[in-house]
Formats: C-alpha cells, sequence, structure tokens
C-alpha cells in the first residue's frame, strides 16, 4: 500500500509526556514497522488536547476515535486490533463515569461539547515541529493576506472590530494599544510577547506554544507589520523547556522558508523574532519589569506613563501581548472582525482558555465562548468535583484574582462580570475548592506568593502585603482578635491603592473577596478557634471517644510521635500536648471512634 | 527548503502539505463520507487491502474532497469479502461485496463522483428505516 491510509496522533504536551507519551509514540512506530505498515500509518506528535486528566491521549484519523490513558504496553494491542483490524480498542476508550456508557468520538465526550476552539484551533490537530503541517490549515496566510491586501490602518481596524481584549489578565482592548504602538512617533519599535505565565495553576501559554508555535509568531509579525515594528521578543520563562524548544524550531523553519526575516513573502516588510528567557520572578510578567528584565536590568515595574506603546523596550515604542492574545489574531485576520465578534458577549468578545485543577474530576485546558456560566465550566466540562464533595469556591485570577462562591455559580464568565464579584479574569487560571479547603488558608496562601514575589520597590507592596500575612498566620494558629479582621481590610485596601503596580495592586485581592463571601470562616477562626474545613493544623484536636472505641491498637501503632495509649481492648486516650495533628490515626481508626474538633 | 516569495507560492505549499492534514481534517467533519473496508483475518485473506489501496488511490488522484477510508472488523458476512461499506451522510449505508482492485474504483467513480449505485455488487442491502 503506497497511500498514507491512517493517522495516530500521540499527545506531546508536558502533561502527557510526563506520563510517558513518548515511550507510547516509540512503540507505535515500532509496532507499526513489525508489521509492516510504517508505510500506510503515520505517528504524528502534537500539541496538548486539554484532556490532561486522562492522558495520555492517542486519537486515530480518519476514523477519529479517541482512546484515553494509552500506556506503552497498551500499544501492541491498539496496532494489533485497531490499525490492522479495524477493531476499535474499547478499554481504552473514555468512560463516562456518570452514564457508565464510553464514547469513542471526542465530540461526544462530556469535556469537549461546550467547547469552542479559537485560540488552541490547532493543538492537537497538527505536528507543531513540522511548518508544513501548520501552513497546510492556513498558516501564514493571514501574514499573506495583510501584507497583499490590507494596510496597516485596515489591520489595527479589524482588530479594534474584532473586539479582542488581552488574555493576560488586565483586558486591555488589543486594537487600542496596537493602535497607540503605530502612532507612537519612532523609527525602531517593537513587539513583545509575554510568555512569562506566572500564576500558579495555569498552563494555557504553554500548552499554546507546545502546540502551536507559529500562530503566535505568525501574529507577532502581522502586530509588526500594523505598527511599524521589524523586530520581535518572546519573554518565555526558563520554567518551559519544551516551549522554549518547540519555538526554537518553529522560528528556525520559519526563517528558513523566509516567512520570518527579510522580504517576507516577497513584500518589502521585515521582521525578526528572538527569544529571551525569564528570570524567574512573577514580577517580571508585569509587562514594565518585563521590558526591563530583557534590557539586562533588574525586574522592577516602572512608573506609567510613559506607557510601553509610548517608551517600552530601550525607550523605543512597544506593543507587548500575552500569547493567547496573539493566538487569536490570525483566525481574526482571516474570517474577519465581525465572524469574532459575533461570539461571546457584548463586552467580552470571542473565547477564553481556562485550565482547570484543584478538586475537580476533569482536570485540562478548556476553550469556552466568553458568556458560558462557572456552573457549565465546573460541572458540565469539567465534570464535577472529586470525590463527590461540596463545591466550596473557585479561585480565578490566581494571586491577583478573588475566590467565587457558590451563590454566583451562574455567572457567565466576562472581564466585568468576574471583577463585579471582586475576582478577575486573569490569565485564566481556575482553580476549584471544595469543603476540606479552607478559605483563611487560601487566602494565606496567595498573599504568601506575593508576599515572595514583591519586588519591593515600593513600601505598600513590600511592607503592607507582609503585615497582612502576619496577621493572616495569627488567625489560623488560633491568636487572631476580631479587630485583625477589621485590620486586614483597611490594609488591603490601602495597599491596592498605594502600590505602584499590578503586583502590590491586586495582592489584596484573595484575602478581601475570601472576607467578603466567607466571614464566618474567618470569624470561626477568631471567636471559636475552629477551623471549619478542618484545614489549620492548628486548630484541630483530636480524641478518642472512648464509648466507641474498641481498643484494637491500630492507632497507637501507627501514631508516629507515640501520644496514644491504652491497653488491648480498653478505650485509648490521645495525649494533645504531643500531638502533631498528622490525623493518621483518624484515618486509621476502624470503627470511626476518633474524633476531630 | 527554499524561501516563500509570494503568496502564491504559499498556497502550492499549503496545496501539498494539504495531503499530510486532510486525513485528520476530514476525520472531524461529522458531514463526510466514509468508506468502511472490512479489515478483519477474512477480509484481508480476501485482499481487503488491495481494496483499500485501490480506493485510497482513486480518491487521491481525483482530489476528491470529504471522505475518508476506514478499516472496519468483520461483520460476518465473510463470504462476500473484501466488503466496503458506503456511508453517506442521512443516507441508508450501502454494502459492496467481492470488491477487488476495479470494483474499487468503479465505487468511487459511479456511487462517490456520479451517484449511481452499483447494483450488481450491492450484499444483503439493508431495510430503508420507516418504510
Ligand atoms: C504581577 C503581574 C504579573 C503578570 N504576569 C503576567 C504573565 O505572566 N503573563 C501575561 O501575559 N501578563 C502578565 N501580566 C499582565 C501584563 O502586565 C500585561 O498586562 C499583559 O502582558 C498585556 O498583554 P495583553 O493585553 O495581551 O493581556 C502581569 C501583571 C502583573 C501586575
Amino acid at each position: 500500500m503506497n497511500n498514507l491510509r491512517m493517522h495516530i496522533l500521540v499527545c506531546g504536551g508536558t502533561g502527557c509526556v510526563s506520563s510517558d507519551s513518548k515511550a507510547v509514540h516509540g512503540r507505535f512506530v515500532a509496532e507499526l514497522a513489525k508489521h509492516k505498515m510504517d508505510k500506510e500509518v503515520q505517528v504524528v506528535t502534537t500539541g496538548c488536547f486539554g484532556f490532561c486528566e486522562q492522558g495520555p491521549i492517542v486519537k486515530i484519523y480518519p476514523d477519529n476515535i479517541f482512546y484515553t490513558k494509552v500506556a506503552p504496553a497498551d500499544v501492541e494491542l491498539i496496532v494489533k486490533e485497531h490499525v490492522v483490524k479495524g477493531r476499535v480498542v474499547e478499554k481504552l476508550l473514555y468512560h463516562d463515569p456518570e452514564k457508565g456508557t464510553s464514547e469513542a468520538e471526542h465530540r461526544h465526550i462530556p469535556f469537549y461539547k461546550s467547547q469552542m476552539r479559537i485560540a488552541l484551533r490547532n493543538c492537537g490537530i497538527i505536528d507543531p515541529e513540522k511548518i508544513d503541517d501548520y501552513i497546510s490549515v492556513d498558516g501564514y496566510a493571514a501574514l499573506g493576506k495583510a501584507l497583499e491586501s490590507m494596510t496597516p490602518d485596515l489591520v489595527v481596524e479589524e482588530i479594534k472590530r474584532s473586539g479582542l481584549r488581552g488574555r493576560g489578565g488586565a483586558g486591555f482592548p488589543t486594537g487600542l494599544k496596537w493602535d497607540a504602538a503605530k502612532k507612537a512617533a519612532g523609527a525602531k519599535k517593537y513587539v513583545v510577547c509575554n510568555a512569562d505565565e506566572g500564576d500558579p495553576g495555569a498552563f494555557m501559554d504553554r500548552s499554546v506554544l507546545e502546540g502551536d508555535p507559529h500562530s503566535v509568531l505568525e501574529a507577532m509579525a502581522i502586530c509588526g507589520y500594523a505598527i511599524g515594528a521589524d523586530e520581535g521578543v518572546i519573554y518565555i520563562r526558563a520554567e518551559y523547556p519544551l516551549a522554549v524548544e518547540r519555538l526554537r524550531i518553529a522560528i528556525a523553519q520559519a526563517e528558513e522558508y523566509g516567512l520570518l526575516g527579510g522580504n517576507i513573502l516577497g513584500s518589502d516588510f521585515s521582521f525578526h523574532i528572538r527569544i529571551n528567557l525569564g528570570a524567574g520572578a512573577f514580577v517580571c510578567g508585569e509587562e514594565t519589569a518585563l521590558l526591563n528584565s530583557i534590557q539586562g536590568s533588574r525586574g522592577e515595574p516602572r512608573t506609567r506613563p510613559p506607557f510601553p506603546a509610548q517608551k517600552g523596550l530601550w525607550l523605543a515604542p512597544t506593543n507587548n501581548n500575552n500569547v493567547e492574545t496573539y493566538a487569536n489574531i490570525c483566525p481574526i485576520i482571516l474570517k474577519g472582525a465581525d465572524w469574532y465578534s459575533s461570539i461571546g458577549t457584548e463586552k467580552s468578545k470571542g473565547t477564553k482558555v481556562f485550565a482547570l485543577a484543584g478538586k475537580i474530576n476533569n482536570v485540562g485546558l478548556v476553550e469556552v465562548p466568553m458568556g458560558t456560566t462557572i456552573r457549565e465550566i465546573v460541572y458540565g466540562i469539567g465534570g464535577g468535583i472529586r470525590g463527590d464533595k461540596k463545591f466550596k469556591a473557585l479561585q480565578t485570577g490566581g494571586p491577583s484574582g478573588g475566590c467565587i462562591s457558590n451563590e454566583n455559580l451562574d455567572l457567565p464568565v466576562e472581564y466585568e462580570s468576574l471583577a463585579s464579584v471582586g475576582s478577575m479574569m486573569g490569565s485564566g487560571g481556575m482553580i476549584i475548592l471544595d469543603e476540606d479547603d479552607c478559605m483563611v488558608n487560601i487566602a494565606k496562601f496567595y498573599l504568601e506568593f506575593t508576599v515572595d514575589e514583591s519586588c519591593g520597590k515600593c513600601t505598600p507592596c513590600r511592607i503592607g502585603n507582609r503585615r497582612m500575612h502576619e496577621i493572616l498566620e495569627r488567625i489560623t494558629q488560633g491568636n487572631g482578635t476580631m479587630a485583625d479582621l477589621d485590620e486586614l481590610k483597611d490594609l488591603g485596601e490601602i495597599i491596592k491603592d498605594c502600590s505602584l503596580c499590578g503586583l502590590g495592586q491586586t495582592a489584596p485581592n484573595p484575602v478581601l473577596s475570601t472576607l467578603r463571601y466567607f466571614y464566618d470562616e474567618y470569624e470561626a477562626h477568631v471567636k471559636e478557634k475552629k477551623c471549619p474545613a478542618g484545614a489549620c493544623k492548628n486548630l484541630l484536636k483530636y480524641r478518642v471517644l472512648p464509648e466507641k472505641c474498641i481498643g484494637c491498637t491500630l492507632c497507637a501503632r501507627n501514631c508516629p510521635v507515640s501520644c496514644i495509649e491504652g491497653e488491648r481492648k480498653k478505650a485509648h486516650v490521645i495525649d494533645s500536648e504531643k500531638c502533631i495533628k498528622c490525623g493518621v490515626c483518624y484515618s486509621k481508626c476502624p470503627v470511626k471512634a476518633i474524633v476531630r474538633d | 527548503m527554499s524561501k516563500i516569495k509570494s503568496l502564491d507560492e504559499l498556497r502550492k505549499i499549503k496545496e501539498a502539505a494539504k495531503a499530510s492534514t486532510d486525513l485528520r481534517t476530514t476525520g472531524e467533519n461529522p458531514d463526510r463520507v466514509v468508506l468502511m473496508v472490512g479489515m478483519a483475518t477474512c477480509g484481508i485473506a480476501a485482499g481487503a487491502r488491495a481494496a483499500m489501496s485501490a480506493l485510497l488511490d482513486e480518491i487521491s488522484k481525483r482530489n476528491l474532497q470529504n471522505v475518508s477510508v476506514v478499516a472496519t472488523g468483520c461483520v460476518g458476512l465473510c463470504y462476500a469479502e473484501p466488503l466496503v461499506e458506503v456511508r453517506v451522510p442521512g443516507r441508508d449505508p450501502i454494502r459492496y461485496g467481492h470488491v477487488n482492485d476495479a470494483r474499487a474504483r468503479e465505487i468511487i467513480d459511479k456511487h462517490i463522483v456520479q451517484g449511481i449505485l452499483l447494483d450488481n455488487a450491492i450484499i444483503g442491502r439493508e431495510v430503508p428505516k420507516g418504510e
């Protein structure tokens, strides 16, 4: 057989790679060779499919069969059954835990049903290391269209009309930004891509770069053409080695084809892109600190104005956008602003990618139209809370964001609606919290992060956040007072008002939003010295119910500090002075005779 | 790789490269025409691989869009293998038996391109729904 009849796509995203997808790929190649089918069946490494929970993912075309959790040992069976004999391997299909059925095609899986892919359009379809794959799905056609038939003004106008807003957190209209950089006077201008992705739990940008690096390069070139820049810099965190590697390959391939470099596509437009590895600080994701970092200076934010559009990199007019923002550009140029602005809500157009993490069944990457409700994302796509626990809150916006409680589950996801309940869109991390998570503790966790990451340049952020953290520490230790709660609020507001950059201006948000929606939990910590979620160890007390204890000695034998005493077949006692509250006895007790309060 | 000097040249590369990803994009389309080739032991022994080759060859020669050729298992009609089932969305599936190279090419030419069934080759025609 001379014609390729089948493609086997193996996910090469970081999630699947860490669960051995490279070995899966290797086994496919070996098995196909064994069956002499290597000429008719092709094995392709792709970017992330999003359904990381079920990885490694393998997808087979043209049958369009979606296999989940494929181990290297499963490959022999897939080749023998599916590839050779055309029989779908039932046991590797996705099993719907609710309906008890299995689904062969991904679009019938609830996780994918209400998704819509624009930024992630090519992830899981093309080989990110082959520029021809990208070109085959209209890659570089948008750049070609812009160069051949659009003036820079028209490009900016199209982006403006599309309603696209920045996906890096602040939601600033992208077209206006480009316009400002275009109008700024200067012979030398820069296009910067912010791929620092510092929010804990976020991996949207990484997946775009790993799965479809050319889409970002092409968009940066279009931006360069629009604003009159000939140089682009991608600032990417060094902790993303796979994304960096794929970007390097992509840039080299685009240069070879002349799609980056001098006189692109025979025009007089030239554009070069280079990669700058991040310095590993969260604040370097803030755009002015990022610019300083590229220049080799300390990653400290600058005072604005002047904005980067006027004085950016090396003080030249600069446009900076987030990875996902750029990933939306080419479809807008190709399909038009009207198409794009028909998706989403009045003020938030298009789609947004979210990284679902925490206590949710389907951890993964999802892209939904703006306006989708939180309930749909958590319960429809996300498959609900892990282990049938109760939903408590959704954390969005990372350390700058806040927590959304049960009562706002039907909120549509948009920039304004999230801000109205004290959270924010942020870059797209969504962390799901359940009844076992203590909201005071969560607020403390995020604040700890910002205290660590504060660059120290301005006082409110450097000192104010530390004071807030100390208060939270007190509360979770059981030493808080009601006056502390007022103090947290006051300090939080002051820090927000007085800080120099977005880091300080938003750092108190996790505390303020949990104070707003979970005040009773703070109160319980202060007044009753209790942690309702049972997460703050210092407030916990373990004791044995003598009437229930059967004296099996299991707890005593497992206690790591030997603080449980008692004779066989008699009730045991915990010495709370010595107890380290590890909870081992609590989980070991066969008759639930140990209580935690 | 040589440099691409115009949008036209880019389009040419796209056309050439499409062959490699068409299999995937067509596979995603719920409205595609699917040709199912029986590739279980019985099918392969009777020459299903030659039939599949001929189908693929004919499709690529004619540059047909939106047609997938998919291997499938044994449906129990081993005596009539190689079997090719044609599934056009919204229509009843048609199953052809004893498909050799020539018949495979005829299926593409008559059924897929011209919309004419190969009456003499149809096996166990399914009773149309609702009649
Ligand atoms: C502390 C801090 C960290 C930030 N980190 C990131 C980041 O990792 N990635 C990002 O794109 N934007 C980050 N931003 C937002 C950028 O300053 C900037 O608004 C964004 O890159 C602009 O691109 P956009 O308009 O496409 O969203 C951060 C902002 C602050 C204040």
